[in-house]
C-alpha cells in the first residue's frame, strides 16, 4: 500500500491563514535584518503586518489608502538599501499599482517585495472586487519578479524569511485570508525557485499552487484507491519555475493537471502549459477560474461552485486518463 | 575642494547645454524639445552648484539624491551630466540608439549617476518620499533629496498621495522642484486639466511653495540655498520657465513638447543659441 503525504491525517490538521505565517515571518526577518522595513496601504491587521509595526514603528510606514504610493514609496526605500515589504489586498497591489511595479521596482531593478493578500475566490463574503485571480498573470509576466504562491502558513514563513534575505530581486507573495490546514512542517524544505514532489507516483502528475496544494494532495488519495497513481508536485515558486523537478515527474507519469485558485489565462497553469508545450507536450488539463469573476459567498461553497477543490482534479483526472 | 563657478560662467554652461540638446535630438531623430531647454538652467544650478555629488564616484554615500520625474526631459539631463564630468560628452550621440547608455527614458541601471528609472508620470515624488524615510531610518537627514517633475505631471493622482505623506512625515530633506511651463502634449495645461491655484494647493497639502523664474539661474540657486534651510515642512518650488528657452521659434509652443529638431530646424536653434551667448556676456561686461 502506498504511503500517502497526508496519510488519514488531513482531518486532524490544524487551520490557520496563509497570511498568518507571513506576518511571523516579517517580524522574524526584522528582528534578523533592521535594513528589513515595511509599508501598507491601510490594511496592517489584515496583511499581518501588525506585529512588525508594532515592534518597529521606526522602520514602518503607513501610506495611507494609496497603492501607488506604497510601490513608489517602496522603491524609493529600497534605492537607499533597505528591504522593503509592502502589504495590501492583491486586488488592490499588484491590482492597483502595477505600472509601478514594473517601471519603478522591476526595470529599476529594487528588491521590494510586493505583499499581495486575500487572493482567490476563497476571500468570500467580500465579492468579485477584492477576489483577487489574476495577480499571478500581472506579476510572473514582469521581468527579474519572483513571484511565490505559498500552500500554508508554515511555508508562507518561510517564504517570507527567503525573499527578505534576497537582497537582489523584486519579488510577490500572494496570500490567502481564510484558515487552510498546515500540512507542512517547520522541516519541509523551501527555496525560492524549487519545486517539491510531496507525493510520489507514476501515473499522472498533478502540478499545483498555493492553495490548491492541499486539494492536489487529497485528489491524489482519492484517485490511489481508484487506481491512477498520482504524483503531487507542489510549485510554490512560480517564477522562476524549477523546470527541472516538473520535466522529470511530466516525463514519468505523461500526463499533467495543474491547479490554482486564480485565472487559467496566463497565471500559474499557463506557465506549466508554456514550459511543457516547449520541452514535452502531454496531455493536460488546467484547472483554475475560466475567464470569469467570483461572486460572494462562503468560501468553501465558492471553492465547490466554481470548481476548485479535491474533488474536481479528481474529475479531470479520470477524464484524462480516460 | 568643487569649483565655485560665477553666474555668468553657469548661463554659459547653460547655454553649452541647451547647444547640447539641440545636437542630440536632432542626431536621434525623436525626443522631447521643449521641457529639457527650458530645464537648462535649473538643472545647471543643481549639478553646477548646489548637489552634493561626485561625478568620479556617483555612489559616494553622503551625496544628496537627485531624481527627475518627468523622464521624458533626459536629454537635458545626460547633456547636463556629461558636462559634470560624469561621462563623456561624445556619449551625448548615442541618446536613443540601440546599446545606448543613454535610453530614451532614463534607467538607472543603464547609467552610472541616474538614481530613479522614469518615463511614466508622477513617481518621482514618492521615490523621493521612500528615500527620505530610509535616510531618516539610517538617522541620515542632512543628505537632501530634489526631484525635478514636469507641470502636466501634476494631473498624476500618484503626485498628491506623495504630497500627503511627505507632509504626514514632514520630510523635510526633500527640495521638489515643478517645471511650470504651462505645456504638456495636448496642449496648455490649464485647457488640458487646470492646475492654478498651484500654489494654494501645494500650501494646503502642507509644504512650504517658494515662486521663481525658474530660467534666471541666481534665482534657482537662492531657492533651492533657501530650501534646506526650511525644517518645518517639504518644500516645492514653482519654477517659472520658458519651454524652449533659448530657441525662438520654439518657445511657448507647446508642439514641441514632444518633437526633435530637423537638421535646418537645428542649426537655425544653434545659431540662435550662440547669439544669446554673446549677449550674455556682453550683459555681464
Amino acid at each position: 500500500m502506498k504511503q500517502m503525504y497526508l496519510h488519514d491525517i488531513h482531518e486532524k490538521l490544524d487551520q490557520e491563514p496563509i497570511r498568518t505565517g507571513f506576518g511571523r515571518g516579517l517580524l522574524q526577518a526584522g528582528k534578523d535584518d533592521e535594513n528589513v522595513v515595511a509599508a501598507c496601504a491601510d490594511l496592517t491587521g489584515s496583511t499581518q503586518m501588525a506585529a512588525f509595526a508594532e515592534e518597529f514603528p521606526n522602520r514602518f510606514v503607513q501610506v495611507g489608502v494609496a497603492e501607488q504610493n506604497l510601490a513608489t514609496v517602496g522603491s524609493g526605500l529600497a534605492a537607499m538599501g533597505k528591504i522593503p515589504f509592502v502589504s495590501s489586498y492583491a486586488a488592490f497591489s499588484p491590482g492597483r499599482n502595477w505600472e509601478q511595479i514594473r517601471t519603478t521596482i522591476c526595470l529599476n531593478e529594487q528588491p521590494v517585495k510586493v505583499v499581495g493578500s486575500h487572493a482567490g475566490v476563497s476571500v468570500g463574503p467580500d465579492g468579485a472586487t477584492h477576489q483577487m485571480l489574476e495577480d499571478i498573470a500581472l506579476m510572473r509576466v514582469l521581468p527579474h519578479m519572483v513571484v511565490i504562491a505559498p500552500a500554508d502558513s508554515i511555508e508562507a514563513e518561510k517564504a517570507t524569511l527567503a525573499l527578505a534575505k534576497d537582497k537582489k530581486n523584486p519579488g510577490y507573495i500572494r496570500l490567502a485570508r481564510e484558515k487552510t490546514p498546515v500540512f507542512t512542517t517547520e522541516k519541509t524544505p523551501f527555496e525560492i525557485g524549487k519545486a517539491y514532489v510531496l507525493s510520489p507516483g507514476k501515473d499522472l502528475s498533478i502540478i499545483t499552487t498555493g492553495t490548491m496544494t492541499y486539494h492536489g494532495l487529497l485528489a491524489a488519495e482519492a484517485l490511489y484507491k481508484d487506481g491512477i497513481d498520482a504524483e503531487v508536485v507542489h510549485v510554490p515558486t512560480i517564477k522562476p519555475l524549477d523546470a527541472a523537478t516538473i520535466l522529470t515527474s511530466v516525463e514519468k507519469t505523461g500526463h499533467v493537471i495543474t491547479a490554482e485558485e486564480g485565472q487559467i489565462a496566463a497565471g500559474f497553469g499557463s506557465a506549466i502549459a508554456e514550459l511543457l508545450a516547449e520541452h514535452h507536450p502531454v496531455k493536460m488539463k488546467r484547472i483554475g477560474m475560466r475567464d470569469r469573476f467570483g461572486e460572494s459567498g462562503n468560501p468553501d461553497d465558492l471553492l465547490e461552485h466554481f470548481g476548485l477543490t479535491a474533488k474536481h482534479i479528481s474529475l479531470a483526472a479520470h477524464d484524462l486518463m480516460a | 575642494m568643487k569649483k565655485k563657478y560665477s553666474i555668468q560662467e553657469l548661463e554659459e554652461i547653460a547655454f553649452d547645454i541647451r547647444e547640447d540638446i539641440i545636437k542630440m535630438l536632432e542626431h536621434a531623430g525623436s525626443g522631447h524639445s521643449a521641457g529639457p531647454l527650458g530645464l537648462a538652467d535649473i538643472f545647471t544650478a543643481l549639478y553646477f552648484d548646489v548637489l552634493k555629488h561626485d561625478p568620479k564616484n556617483p555612489d559616494w554615500e553622503q551625496r544628496d539624491i537627485f531624481l527627475l520625474s518627468n523622464g521624458h526631459c533626459a536629454p537635458v539631463q545626460y547633456a547636463t551630466m556629461a558636462h559634470a564630468g560624469f561621462f563623456a560628452k561624445k556619449e551625448l550621440k548615442t541618446l536613443r540608439q540601440l546599446g545606448s547608455r543613454l535610453q530614451g527614458h532614463p534607467e538607472r541601471t543603464a547609467l552610472p549617476g541616474l538614481e530613479n528609472t522614469s518615463g511614466p508620470l508622477g513617481c518621482g515624488l514618492s521615490q523621493a518620499c521612500g528615500m527620505s524615510l530610509a535616510m531618516r531610518m539610517n538617522q541620515d537627514m542632512h543628505r537632501w533629496v530634489y526631484v525635478v517633475m514636469g507641470d502636466g505631471e501634476l494631473n498624476e493622482g500618484n503626485i498628491w498621495e506623495a504630497a500627503m505623506l511627505a507632509n504626514k512625515y514632514n520630510l523635510n530633506n526633500i527640495t521638489a522642484i515643478i517645471d511650470r511651463n504651462n505645456i504638456q502634449i495636448d496642449g496648455p495645461t490649464e485647457d488640458v486639466m487646470p492646475l492654478e491655484d498651484l500654489k494654494a494647493k501645494w500650501e494646503a497639502f502642507g509644504w512650504f511653495v517658494l515662486d521663481i523664474d525658474g530660467n534666471n539661474i541666481e534665482a534657482v540657486i537662492d531657492a533651492l540655498n533657501m530650501s534646506r534651510a526650511i525644517v518645518e515642512k517639504p518644500v516645492m518650488i514653482i519654477a517659472h520657465t520658458v519651454p524652449g528657452k533659448g530657441v525662438d521659434f520654439m518657445e511657448y509652443d507647446f508642439h514641441w513638447h514632444g518633437a526633435p529638431p530637423n537638421k535646418e530646424q537645428a542649426k537655425e536653434a544653434l545659431k540662435e543659441l550662440r547669439t544669446l551667448r554673446g549677449k550674455i556676456r556682453g550683459e555681464h561686461e
